[in-house]
């Protein structure tokens, strides 16, 4: 049980601290969330193209892989578990390791925006 | 002329005295326990899918990023979303739903210009970039690695 508690505790820390660095990147600089997203999926791929990410993921669990840099983290795995079976797998290993995140983005993306009407920005 | 600038003085103090003051040190809090929050709803999935699907490995973290894609454009699209990002700033943007945000949102926005030009290619105003650079960067990883094994 404490375990439980535990994995919960870390993921909220982990989770928590890469969103604390987006804010403070926002108060320095202003960025906006496109930039912000683009900036962080590559930070993944670039620490998961040496291997370093996988630690964050075994501390943090969720909090490492539900931001978008553990997104960058799946892409940046699976194209090298990919180049282990050779070329073909290095070229797709990423877009296939990603692909459940960006079908699920697509479909339901569709689907919603199709469902539902714009809410006013005033509220 | 000296007028009009003591005028838009005062109106700027006026200003700054409605504005309502989040000072740089509370968005960060907040974006941290919203994102740390979100994350530990992320955590809360894999347990429930481990436990009750007995899913591992890359499945449990496919249905976990898919169950949560699917939250972040269902409060998109009810209008929570947008009130929760107006709090958390960076807490709301960088977790996957924020991802999902990004899609529905200007894609419901637009959809009054039609369904091809407006809703389905507003889908990938900011997610384009995203699969653009992630694509790029994930097959120069590869490549790197590919290049990498043959060496060794």
């Amino acid at each position: 049980m404490s375990d439980i508690i535990i994995d919960f505790l870390m993921a909220f820390l982990v989770g928590g601290a890469i969103c604390a660095i987006a804010q403070v990147l926002i108060n320095l600089t202003k960025l906006t969330a496109g930039k912000i997203l683009v900036y962080f999926l590559l930070a993944g791929v670039l620490l998961q193209a040496f291997g370093v990410y996988e630690y964050l993921v075994n501390i943090g669990g969720a909090g490492a892989t539900v931001p978008i840099s553990g997104f960058g983290y799946l892409l940046a795995n699976g194209a090298i578990k990919g180049a282990k079976e050779g070329l073909f797998g290095a070229l797709t290993g990423g877009i296939s390791a990603a692909a459940m995140g960006i079908s699920a983005a697509i479909v339901f993306g569709y689907f919603f925006a199709l469902i539902f009407k714009p809410k006013s920005k005033k509220n | 002329m000296k007028t009009k600038t003591k005028n838009n003085q005062n109106y700027l103090e006026y200003v700054s005295n409605i504005m309502p003051k989040t000072n740089e040190f509370q968005k960060i809090f907040r974006a941290f326990w919203v994102g740390g929050f979100i994350c530990c709803i992320g955590q809360a999935l894999r347990l429930l899918y481990q436990s009750v699907f007995s899913l591992s490995g890359d499945e449990l973290a496919g249905f976990v990023s898919m169950t949560m894609i699917f939250l972040g454009a269902l409060f998109t699209g009810i209008g929570i979303y947008d009130r929760i990002g107006k709090y958390a700033g960076g807490g709301s943007i960088v977790p996957i739903t924020g991802f999902a945000n990004s899609v529905v949102s200007p894609a419901m926005e637009f959809k009054s210009e039609g369904f091809i030009y407006g809703l389905a290619s507003k889908m990938f105003v900011i997610a384009g970039p995203i699969i653009v650079f992630g694509t790029v960067a994930s097959v120069l990883v590869g490549l790197g690695y590919y290049i990498y094994f043959m060496v060794v």
